[in-house]
């Protein structure tokens, strides 16, 4: 019946939109819940969620040894060139060649947080940072290259 | 007990004693227009800053929080910005009409001031047909909204104002109808007959299924009549960047904007008046005592109350729902919105004849 699915329209939208009044009336009175952080004022005790993408870092440990193999999948999947990867030969102790990073330059000018390289990298050599005071004065200061100087694949890693 | 008809006997009879009639109403006539400027402002100021703490609070954000004690001097501020922008016209604009739009919208939202009692007694013109007024005036407010697309020379402009002209002629129906449930029920046009009749309780209460249902499109149909969100289609920011004031800048938006407001704190006194019983205190029928008590409320605080609570509810309309199309605004309006509120006013009328209400 026509009358039946009109009435019945009605009353599922009067439903439906006193279920969205609800939860927004719920947001009005709790004011504990509000997520904007003070940020000048609150910089020393910022906590930012354990999600927030700040920038690409390729984590180091103690010796400076990185887990980067060179395979250059994150420049692959990077959207917008972001990420160059610059590879060089190694040459092991047994005498074979073994390709290795030189350079990973990372542009974080046109870098969109879109998090693809990280999950592209099949060992976990990089990751999102969480700094975000990102302003320079000069556009080639955020031209930065991630492994530090001197530094080696770390043992184990392939 | 004190009263604002105290203050306006007064100044009556003390100007009655110094001038003659003629000037007697000049003057009391520019002391109404500058007590309705001065009230404009003031809402202005309070509404502005209601509407940017209620939004943020919602979307738990904190709002402005900078500007004064809790950011409430933010809307000061931003008058005072306002105020000192330059108010441009595009070339290729029809500057007469252009310049013309924000004073008739607020000359529309002066006007609908009229007949709006405050308190008891506090009303600056009680005429018979106050409910007609109200709703025929506030009509012309979509000439100043045409107007303005129009002239601008801009079609965003335009395009918001033609979808405005056809949200605020489809809108009126159910709004004129579902005021008419409560008209009906109390067999006067006059705002303070209506809030006479409600002396022995509100309408929504006395009037139960068929005013509730009246309220309800009535609420809906001023939240569309007003062009707020989810009804904005004529302003839509995120379609057509402003609407039919995209053009305007400096104190002629400002103009707009308080227009706006206007119109809403007026559509949400008229709701409070016709359903909510106005400045009328919370009666129950024949309970002396309880109406005492109630009583000592002073009668300006309920009706501010009362509109200020109407004004939350579209506010919190605003910042639930999205947005609708202009196909789906049309379509809840002429196949939902008028044919419901026809049934309800047969409904009304059968309740009123056979005495159904309270």
């Amino acid at each position: 019946m026509f009358i039946v699915k009109y009435i019945k329209d009605i009353l599922g939208a009067v439903k439906s939109l006193a279920i969205g009044m609800k939860r927004t009336l719920y947001y009005f009175t709790h004011h504990k819940e509000i997520i904007t952080q003070q940020y000048p004022d609150n910089k020393d005790t910022l906590v930012l969620p354990e999600r927030f993408k700040g920038e690409v870092v390729m984590p180091h440990n103690e010796v400076n040894e990185h887990r980067c193999t060179g395979c250059t999948a994150c420049e692959l999947a990077c959207p917008n060139g972001t990420i160059k990867v610059v590879t060089k030969f190694d040459i092991t102790p047994d005498g074979k060649k073994k390709k290795a990073i030189d350079k990973l330059v990372y542009h974080l000018e046109l870098c969109t947080m879109c998090n693809l390289c990280i999950e592209a990298c099949p060992s976990d050599a990089i990751k999102m940072a969480q700094t975000f005071e990102h302003s320079v004065y000069d556009r080639s200061q955020l031209t930065k290259i991630l492994n530090n100087p001197g530094s080696k694949i770390m043992e184990g890693v392939e | 007990m004190w009263s604002f008809s105290h203050i306006a006997d007064f100044i009556h009879e003390w100007l009655s004693s110094t001038f003659n009639p003629t000037w007697t109403l000049i003057i009391e006539m520019v002391i109404a227009g500058v007590c309705v400027i001065g009230l404009f402002a003031a809402l202005g100021l309070v509404l502005v800053i209601m509407e940017r703490k209620v939004s943020a609070w919602i979307q738990i954000r904190l709002g402005p929080n900078r500007v004064g004690p809790k950011g409430m001097l933010q809307s000061l501020a931003d008058t005072l910005k306002l105020l000192v922008k330059e108010g441009m016209t595009p070339s290729g604009a029809d500057k007469f009409l252009f310049n013309l739009a924000p004073f008739i919208a607020m000359i529309v939202a002066m006007l609908l001031f009229a007949p709006i009692a405050f308190a008891k007694d506090f009303q600056l013109w009680d005429l018979n047909i106050g409910v007609l007024y109200v709703s025929a005036v506030s009509s012309i407010m979509v000439i100043s909204i045409l107007m303005a697309g129009w002239s601008s020379n801009n079609k965003y402009s335009l395009m918001g104002a033609m979808r405005s002209g056809a949200q605020i002629v489809s809108y009126e129906l159910s709004a004129g109808l579902s005021i008419l449930a409560v008209v009906v029920l109390t067999g006067s046009l006059s705002i303070s007959d209506i809030v006479m009749s409600q002396a022995d309780g509100w309408w929504i209460f006395k009037g139960h299924i068929p005013v509730i249902i009246a309220f309800i499109i009535f609420l809906i149909a001023v939240t569309a009549e007003t062009n707020r969100a989810p009804f904005d289609l004529a302003e839509a920011e995120s379609e057509l960047t402003a609407g039919f004031h995209t053009e305007y800048s400096g104190m002629k938006f400002a103009l707009f904007f308080l227009a706006e407001y206007m119109n809403v704190f007026i559509v949400c006194a008229i709701g409070a008046t016709l359903f909510l019983g106005g400045w009328m205190p919370f009666h129950i029928g024949n309970w002396e005592g309880f109406n005492h008590v109630m009583d000592w409320i002073p009668s300006s605080v309920w009706f501010f109350g009362k509109t200020f609570f109407l004004i939350f509810v579209i506010m919190w309309f605003r910042w639930t729902f999205p947005r609708l199309r202009i196909d789906q605004l049309l379509n809840l309006e002429w196949k939902y919105l008028l044919p419901i509120s026809m049934f309800n006013i047969l409904l009304a009328t059968l309740m009123a004849i056979m005495g159904w209400h309270f």
